[in-house]
């Protein structure tokens, strides 16, 4: 059974997902990865605004395949998260209460996740003309030179999402393994 | 000497970018199926479930199977009686590149630099071309798309010929445990045993080509194919590492002669999009 998620991401609604719960998610939800990353906390360390406001909101890990003629965007899966592990906290403290990747956390990344009270979501990845298909809007909304690692805001309906590593810090990726390791 | 021209290299190239990245091998879709069935864990079925729906969805509209279209890996098999006219072979296969990328609509994921300023080519080009001349006047392309996420984790080991098969095994296994959720399980697990450094890497690539459910023509290579593949489905890791049985759907060894002193091990791990197509020119 899936729960229906909508975004900004309240406390409340963090605190009821739970590791291994299958989500559909709706709302705005903003892409970044590597290079957006380390921009955004550059300008984070220079005390400049963000191209958005973090709180509540929700970054997806993805840089999506250029849109066909008529086409919302091209296919959008996730990419590895590990390599935002850097970045991520900086972005928990400013408010930002949930991510969409693949992959295992750094431990610091866990702690962060538990103490904002935020919640880690993974799409499957490679799956990515599937997940495009749950993208309604795509624009971009800041770094445009970046190309594939611009920052897009999309709206999402029943974008199906995995929680792995719930805002009580239990992943799913520790979890799951265990129970099937023989 | 039979005479190709560059611009059937080039169009076959382009071709071949757009139908990798569309249409998944029926070889891979056959163990995707198969592995629904295997799986005992009920998320790890729905994700399986997914990703068939994915790659049909993929083939359906021609949009790319995964956002990362990957590195053009392009194999050329080029026979001696081959004589290529109207231009550079290189640069007719990275114009091949670059125009079934543009008309595609796959992305670019190459910078021009490892480590300095990384800006991106904004075509996918350069190519990674690997040429063997073979006998006959054929020209044989594979075009495989390597995406980074899985390729990050693989590796490379020097090991000692005394570890024998057992450390052969402990690497293979430790690679593929460490990678985890990372390269998007089920995997398949390319591994280049013997030769030089270089050439180990070459044919754990070369592995990833070899059609799914075929062994190893030497039986002892192929009961080794076998016995990792279990051992790693015991790992517990599963469909995109949520937990389950089935972490990969195949492991296939290629082997080289090898040094007196060596004895080289190289794991190249393929992501579910376990993307190529060929052509014979």
């Amino acid at each position: 059974m899936e729960k229906t998620v909508h975004t900004p991401l309240t406390g409340e609604t963090v605190r009821e997902l739970k590791s291994g719960d299958r989500v559909l998610l709706n709302g705005t939800i903003y892409t970044g990865r590597d290079a957006a990353h380390k921009r955004l906390v550059e300008m984070l360390d220079k005390g400049e605004n963000l191209p958005m406001d973090l709180k509540g909101q929700v970054i997806y890990y993805v840089g999506p395949c250029p849109a066909k003629p008529g086409a919302v965007i091209g296919s959008a899966g996730p990419t590895t998260s590990g390599r935002m592990d850097a970045y991520t906290p900086a972005l928990l403290e400013r408010g930002l209460k949930g991510m969409i990747g693949k992959g295992i956390r750094n431990q610091r990344v866990i702690d962060a996740i538990v103490k904002h009270g935020a919640v880690y979501l993974g799409a499957i990845g490679g799956a990515g003309a599937l997940l495009a298909e749950a993208i309604k809007e795509a624009e971009v909304l800041a770094f445009e030179d970046l190309g594939p690692e611009a920052i897009y805001r999309l709206r999402v309906e029943n974008f199906p999402v995995t929680v792995i590593i719930d805002s009580q810090g239990n992943d799913l990726y520790t979890v799951g393994k265990k129970q099937y390791k023989e | 000497m039979r005479e190709v021209h560059v611009d059937t290299v080039t169009k076959t190239i382009e071709e071949l970018c757009m139908d990798a990245n569309y249409n998944l091998p029926e070889d891979v879709k056959e163990a995707l199926e198969q592995a629904v069935q295997k799986e005992a864990c009920p998320l790890g079925k729905e994700i399986l479930q997914d990703i068939i729906k994915n790659a049909e969805i993929a083939s359906r509209d021609r949009v790319p199977i995964c956002q990362d279209t990957g590195f053009t890996v392009v194999f050329l098999e080029l026979g001696q009686d081959v004589r290529i006219v109207g231009g550079d072979i290189n640069e007719a296969i990275n114009e091949g590149v670059r125009r079934g990328y543009k008309k595609g609509y796959l992305r670019k994921s190459i910078v021009d630099d490892p480590f300095l300023a990384r800006k991106n080519t904004g075509d996918n080009t350069p190519a990674i071309i690997h040429t063997t001349i073979v006998s006959g006047d054929r020209l044989k392309v594979t075009v495989a798309p390597k995406g980074g996420g899985s390729e990050n984790m693989s590796a490379l080991r020097m090991l000692k010929p005394s570890d024998g098969v057992e450390g052969i095994k402990k690497f293979v296994l430790e690679s593929v445990d460490n990678a985890g959720s990372n390269p998007c399980p089920p995997i398949i697990v390319g591994v280049g045993i013997g030769g030089t450094i270089e050439m180990t890497a070459l044919i754990a690539k070369k592995a990833l080509l070899r059609q799914l459910g075929r062994y190893n023509p030497n039986p002892e290579v192929a009961k080794l194919e076998k016995q990792l593949l279990e051992e790693i489905n015991k790992l517990g890791i599963g469909p995109q590492g949520f937990g389950g049985r089935i972490t990969a759907l195949a492991v296939n060894i290629e082997t080289f002669p090898a040094h007196i002193a060596s004895m080289p091990v190289a794991v190249n791990i393929q992501c579910h999009a376990a993307r190529h197509k060929e052509a014979i020119i």
